[in-house]
């Protein structure tokens, strides 16, 4: 049996309990989210974090987030005030929405019903989340606009436009998934993993890409330059307080929880435990595979934060330029190369051929990228040789500088 | 990345006569992007910062003790017989770049000694407020009235709280101390409690029947 047709057999209650379950999950692992993330770039910068509120201050962000909502909530004189109310609502919903299609265990006994917990199994389930996500732009780019200021509307276009690039990346990087797993939907292509072997082995190009762009599409270091705290004051959300901020910080975070979640959907094997540890499966009645699944999210989630401890912010030329000239055409390459592999395979081509395509295209990569060198270090222009300077020079970088005694 | 590109052996740096411009003119090879292993480091680097002890000091729990002479808050000292050591002279007020003291000096009576000799301080205040912590007073004072402890925490909430005075400044009494006003050290004068002959009070001194043992 699918889950499509066990998750089809849910009563309404179910439904509703799953509902509340996958929201619960998401605004706990929020608030488990952004203690872990103090707590770790604290450690990478030798500092300890918060510690004071609970234990090794586990309740931090609870307590941030009740004092953030108890504050006084501004709207500005120049702001449109609907839109400027609606915008955080639907950077909220959306990124909660993406929740509904992926699989969080396998199959498990909910109140003495047999279910998976996953709220619904779409056959576009990947699409679905891709356009949920596209939506959660509007919030963005919405509240940039209705602020009313300057900064905001900045932001919230370079917000959008840096979403907007990122996720054709990431929708390109995903056609190889589809393409080994048959299908777009969620549960099937983490039972097609299951079968075979995960997609982070046969489709690590793929993984790749999507990893480098779910840091994009979610505003975050070394790629949060429309954001950037030191910088622009804090992008689209600059004229935001209270409540309403705390609903873009909380949809920042599951927006962040939900591509991690994609990404352990799609390249790490969902809710499967690694290949040898099978028999953890059974355990706690199935539940164990919750467990497989948030430890593979939280592998991401902890990409995330080494990324933001480690690198620097890009500049947006760079970034852009990274992401239309890089990305884009690798994974467009990628996906033909793939293609023409899978379609080898299904006509039933001999080992050979396979080989041969394989070993062409090396030669083909190495061929091209040596020209390329080549015309690099042509195009590298001679220091032009003048007179040495009649004026004192001070000491250049890596030269040890000399003093000179001048004599009397 | 860290060595030095050696200057040239043409070049001798003895000859003093040198003309600055005969100083070699070379290109320098700016370190590039490296490899792509190379600009991985940063990745071990934060990582392992991670099991690193980290050099948070958990302030209001775990007070870290300060370096031994740490310029703290000022203290007044006090002969070993309780008189005060202060005599009023001013010249640590004078001393100060901050004009952060204020003393008014009084005489010393058979009824009101404060300290050995003459003259006592009878107002002694501390502005906190503009104290620099710089120690010029100290250094000032003729008798060692006048030094500072390692103590840190001198925050406060009001403005007038941060003006500290005499009884603020005080060292406490110890052993064998007199509160003052009381007579000085019968056969002694003030050289010889300059010079430290006196070690504790005389029970002469103690006029009021305060704390004895």
């Amino acid at each position: 049996m699918t889950t499509a047709e066990l998750l089809g057999k849910d009563p309404g209650w179910i439904i509703a309990i799953k509902a509340l379950i996958v929201f619960a999950i998401c605004v706990v692992s929020t608030l488990m989210a952004v203690w872990t993330e103090r707590r770790v770039l604290a450690k990478m910068q030798l500092r300890t974090g918060p510690n004071r509120v609970g234990k090794f201050g586990l309740l931090q962000s609870l307590s941030d987030g009740v004092k953030l909502a108890l504050k006084e909530d501004i709207i500005p004189a120049a702001a449109d005030k609907v839109v400027f109310v609606i915008a955080p609502i639907i950077a909220t919903a959306m990124c909660f929405m993406s929740f509904a299609v992926i699989p969080m265990t396998g199959v498990v006994n909910l109140f003495g019903q047999k279910t998976a917990l996953q709220l619904t199994d779409l056959p576009v389930g990947v699409l679905y989340v891709l356009a949920v996500t596209s939506i959660g732009v509007y919030g963005v780019v919405l509240a940039g606009w209705s602020s009313g200021s300057t900064y905001p509307l900045l932001g919230g276009l370079r917000s959008s436009a840096q979403v907007i690039s990122y996720e054709v990346a990431m929708g390109l990087s995903l056609v190889a998934v589809f393409m080994y797993a048959g299908s777009m939907s969620t549960s099937e292509i983490v039972s097609s993993q299951h079968q075979h072997i995960w997609n982070v082995v046969v489709l690590f190009p793929s993984f790749v890409i999507y990893v480098i762009s779910m840091v994009g599409e979610t505003n975050r270091a070394p790629f949060d330059l429309a954001e950037a705290e030191g910088e622009l004051v804090g992008g689209f959300h600059t004229e935001y307080s209270s409540l309403k901020f705390a609903l873009f910080f909380l949809a920042e975070y599951v927006n962040i929880i939900a591509v991690s979640a994609l990404a352990t959907t799609l390249f790490l094997g969902g809710y499967h435990a690694p290949p040898g540890l099978g028999f953890t499966e059974q355990w706690l009645g199935g539940w164990f595979t919750f467990i497989w699944f948030l430890l593979k999210v939280n592998l991401f989630f902890f990409l995330f934060m080494w990324l933001r401890g480690t690198l620097p912010r890009l500049r947006y030329d760079q970034f852009m330029k990274f992401g239309w000239k890089v990305l884009i055409p690798v994974s467009l390459v990628w996906i033909l190369i793939v293609a023409t592999l899978r379609v080898l395979q299904q006509e039933g081509a001999n080992r050979f051929a396979v080989a041969a395509f394989a070993g062409g295209l090396v030669l083909l990569v190495m061929a091209i990228s040596s020209l390329s060198d080549r015309s690099k270090e042509k195009s590298r222009a001679p220091l032009p040789e003048g007179e040495a300077p009649d004026f004192p020079i001070p000491s250049l970088p890596n030269v040890k500088s000399v003093k000179v005694s001048g004599g009397e | 990345m860290t060595d030095f590109i050696e200057p040239q052996k043409k070049f001798n740096v003895e000859n003093s006569e040198l003309d600055i411009n005969s100083v070699p003119f070379e290109e320098v090879k700016q370190p590039g992007p490296g490899s792509l292993l190379e600009q991985a480091k940063g990745f071990w680097v934060t990582f392992s910062t991670m099991f690193k002890k980290n050099q948070t000091v958990q302030y209001p729990d775990v007070k870290a003790p300060t370096a031994p002479r740490f310029h703290g808050r000022h203290q007044l000292n006090r002969h070993p017989d309780g008189l005060e050591k202060c005599i009023g002279c001013e010249l640590c007020a004078w001393a100060c770049p901050a004009d952060a003291i204020y003393v008014e000096g009084g005489n010393n009576t058979p009824e009101n000694q404060v300290s050995p000799g003459e003259r006592h301080g009878a107002v002694y205040q501390i502005n906190y407020l503009r104290c620099i912590f710089c120690g010029l007073c100290v250094e000032a004072c003729p008798t060692r009235a006048l030094t500072m402890t390692n103590e840190y925490e001198l925050a406060d909430d009001k403005r007038e709280k941060l003006i500290f005075e005499k009884d603020d400044l005080l060292a406490p009494l110890r052993q064998g101390m007199l509160a003052p006003p009381h007579p000085m050290y019968p056969g002694m004068t003030d050289t010889n409690y300059y010079n430290g002959d006196v070690k504790e009070s005389h029970p002469s001194q103690n006029l009021n029947g305060q704390g004895q043992k």
